[in-house]
């Protein structure tokens, strides 16, 4: 049996490790080593890469050996909407204000929820709303606009 | 009797109008946020630490502390009421107290809890300030080697006590390590894994890591089975145990203070692991034992005082030795360094007031959680019954507008969403974030304490093993990770975190 398929964990956990490992060792490269008397700015770093690799070689062989479990269920509408809703907000909060992109970030990220109703998620984005104006931007004077940009302000 | 005048210290700065307000506003923005499940103390206080940056440092961190031990209170209400664990400490809590809720004692398994709260709280309030200041003494001897072992020692402990592999808990560490090093280095001006980013030159801000690694990836992780979670909440009658209940929840709590004090101490756990120990070592040692899992009283009574004793100890390593032992504790030294305060062996004899006025707040705050979780438990009990999906939208925008408050940047809430991601990636693939975000804490510290070190040796690698006390501490830490991968006690520790 392949490893991906036996023990996914450690072979993906040993993967990711090995791939960041020698990217930073490969970054690292650019600066100055110096000495362990007088350690550059690549010194510490590229230790750690070392070692990063070497976990991630130790992960990768270890999913050949011994078998492990599976990943288990994967919210990706929740992934995708989370993510989604949140990149969104950062995207918009300038231009448009918070006047709508958090009605927009509320509801996005709602309808995630399998128990998603359009009534009450509405209902909650104008309470939060109504809130955070309040709070954030007039209380505690958050530089956010609440009509913004795109609104000629 | 320095200390006397040491704690008339605390109690007049915690005692005064603001400071008293601060208390009241953490403990009971703790207890909220324990009682909510899906929203943990590190969240929250990722969240408010922009909102600290205008008040006092004592204020400041008297509020941050008051919302770490007072969600341990909280946790434990939704735990018995519901049997969801409002807080990861409460897990445990949930197995015997929901019985008890099921059976009608549920007034008297809150009492339990909080009573064991405050005994725990109490008593981890005077190890404080017992074995905190000759702590600081010793480490004020510290040379830049024994640092550097300590850290090591600390991030060791912490991969022992992750859940879960070993392994993936010692490259998570690196990981950890390694990202806290993005930035400009300090000794040579250099920009190091920026990728040309001027966002980026002066790191990753460890707030937004944080709040995506524990914000949004917990939103992500609840929203796998949320068909499962239970919505009964059980009916609340009489508060008060019978005088068979108290009895048998003294030596429980005893046991459970002084197991959560320990195990508190400890790097990379806080107030989790002490509960899950307290239960399992009641469990042994309990004439009770027989009735574990079908509402015993001791299941209650012995995790509760533990996570709540663990809590406070925790700041223990964080106020003598600047080194965070866990997440919660790294954001206290984010708002200590923000409030211009160098965390360190240093700070009590600098800082006193700050010192012995967070010390004394502690038992402040207990007291006022008592009154905030037994009088007022109706008012929780109906939060208790607020859904899941109307709570999750809400954080997520307090995130979001919380993590663009702290540099007025939209960079911010895109890096967020980032980590968002790969913690929910790391989550599934059985990698704990916690072990990570303390490395991140320490990395660049790690770094410096390493580079002094062997400037003070000469390049010499061995002096890490022939100063006695750096040699203990690296000791100390390889006799961890070896012990917690001897297969005995590997096959108790899978069991102890299984439970």
């Amino acid at each position: 049996m392949n490893p991906i398929a036996r023990n996914p964990k450690d072979f993906l956990t040993g993967c990711i490790y090995i791939l960041v490992g020698a990217g930073a060792l490969i970054i690292s490269r650019d600066y100055d080593m110096g000495t362990a008397v007088k350690m550059g700015p690549a010194y510490f770093p590229t230790l750690l890469s070392g070692l990063l690799i070497a976990i991630g070689i130790i992960s990768v062989l270890r999913s050949f050996v011994k078998s492990g479990t599976p990943i288990g269920v994967v919210a990706w509408k929740g992934v995708v909407m989370i993510l989604a809703a949140t990149l969104l907000f950062g995207a918009i909060v300038r231009g448009a204000g918070v006047l709508l992109a958090l009605p927009l970030l509320v509801i996005l990220s709602a309808a995630a929820s399998a128990r998603f109703s359009w009534k009450t998620s509405i209902a909650e984005a104008v309470g939060i709303t109504v809130f955070c104006i309040f709070v954030f931007i007039e209380g505690l004077g958050v530089p956010l606009p609440i009509l913004g940009s795109w609104f000629g302000n | 009797m320095e200390l006397i005048a040491n704690l008339g210290l605390g109690l007049s700065t915690s005692l005064t109008p603001l400071n008293l307000l601060y208390c009241l506003a953490g403990v009971f923005l703790g207890t909220l946020i324990g009682v909510l499940p899906g929203l943990g103390p590190t969240a929250t206080i990722a969240m408010l630490l922009p909102v600290t940056f205008t008040l006092p440092p004592v204020s400041a961190l008297i509020m941050l502390a008051g919302i770490y031990y007072g969600s341990q209170y909280g946790g434990s209400t939704t735990s018995i009421l519901v049997n969801v664990p409002g807080e990861a400490a409460s897990v445990v809590t949930a197995l015997d107290g929901y019985q008890m809720a099921r059976r009608g004692r549920a007034g008297a398994a809150l009492t339990t809890a909080a009573v064991g709260s405050f005994f725990a709280g109490t008593v981890a309030t005077v190890i404080l300030a017992l074995f905190a200041p000759p702590l600081a003494t010793v480490a004020l001897k510290f040379g830049p080697a024994e640092f550097f072992s300590l850290m090591v020692l600390g991030l060791l402990a912490s991969i022992v006590l992750a859940r879960g592999s070993l392994l993936h808990a010692a490259g998570m560490v690196v990981l950890g390590l390694l990202l806290g090093l993005v930035g400009t280095d300090v000794n040579s001006g250099i920009q190091r894994f920026t990728f040309g980013l001027p966002r980026l030159a002066d790191g990753i801000g460890f707030v937004v890591v944080a709040m995506g690694m524990f914000g949004l990836a917990e939103i992500t992780r609840n929203l796998e089975n949320e068909e499962t979670r239970s919505t009964v909440v059980a009916k609340v009658s009489n508060l008060m145990p019978t005088r068979e209940e108290w009895k048998r929840m003294v030596s429980p709590i005893l046991r459970g203070t002084a197991i959560g004090s320990a195990l508190g101490i400890l790097p990379g756990s806080g107030s989790i692991l002490g509960s899950f120990a307290a239960y399992a070592i009641e469990k042994k040692v309990s004439k009770n034992s027989k009735e574990f899992g079908k509402g015993a009283i001791e299941g209650v009574a012995a995790p509760e005082s533990a996570n709540n004793a663990g809590a406070q100890t925790s700041f223990i390593p964080m106020l003598t030795l600047g080194i965070p032992s866990n997440p919660v504790m790294a954001l206290m030294i984010g708002a200590m360094i923000i409030q211009g305060i160098q965390p360190g062996p240093s700070v009590i004899t600098e800082q006193p007031q700050l010192f012995w006025g967070i010390i004394v707040s502690m038992w402040v705050g207990n007291l006022f959680l008592v009154v905030l979780n037994l009088p007022m438990i109706g008012m929780w009990v109906r939060l208790v019954s607020v859904p899941y999906q109307m709570l999750f939208p809400a954080i997520l925008v307090f995130c979001g507008i919380g993590v663009f408050s702290l540099n007025n940047t939209e960079f911010d809430i895109f890096t967020m969403a980032f980590f968002g991601l790969v913690g929910y990636l790391f989550v599934k693939l059985d990698c704990e974030p916690a072990p990570m975000l303390l490395a991140y804490i320490l990395g660049p510290m790690m770094e410096e304490y390493l580079r002094r070190a062997l400037l003070i040796s000469r390049g010499d690698p061995t002096v890490f093993f022939t100063r006695p006390i750096s040699a203990t501490l690296l000791a100390l830490g390889a006799l961890a990770v070896v012990a917690a991968s001897l297969p005995a006690l590997h096959k108790k520790r899978e069991e102890a975190f299984r439970e």
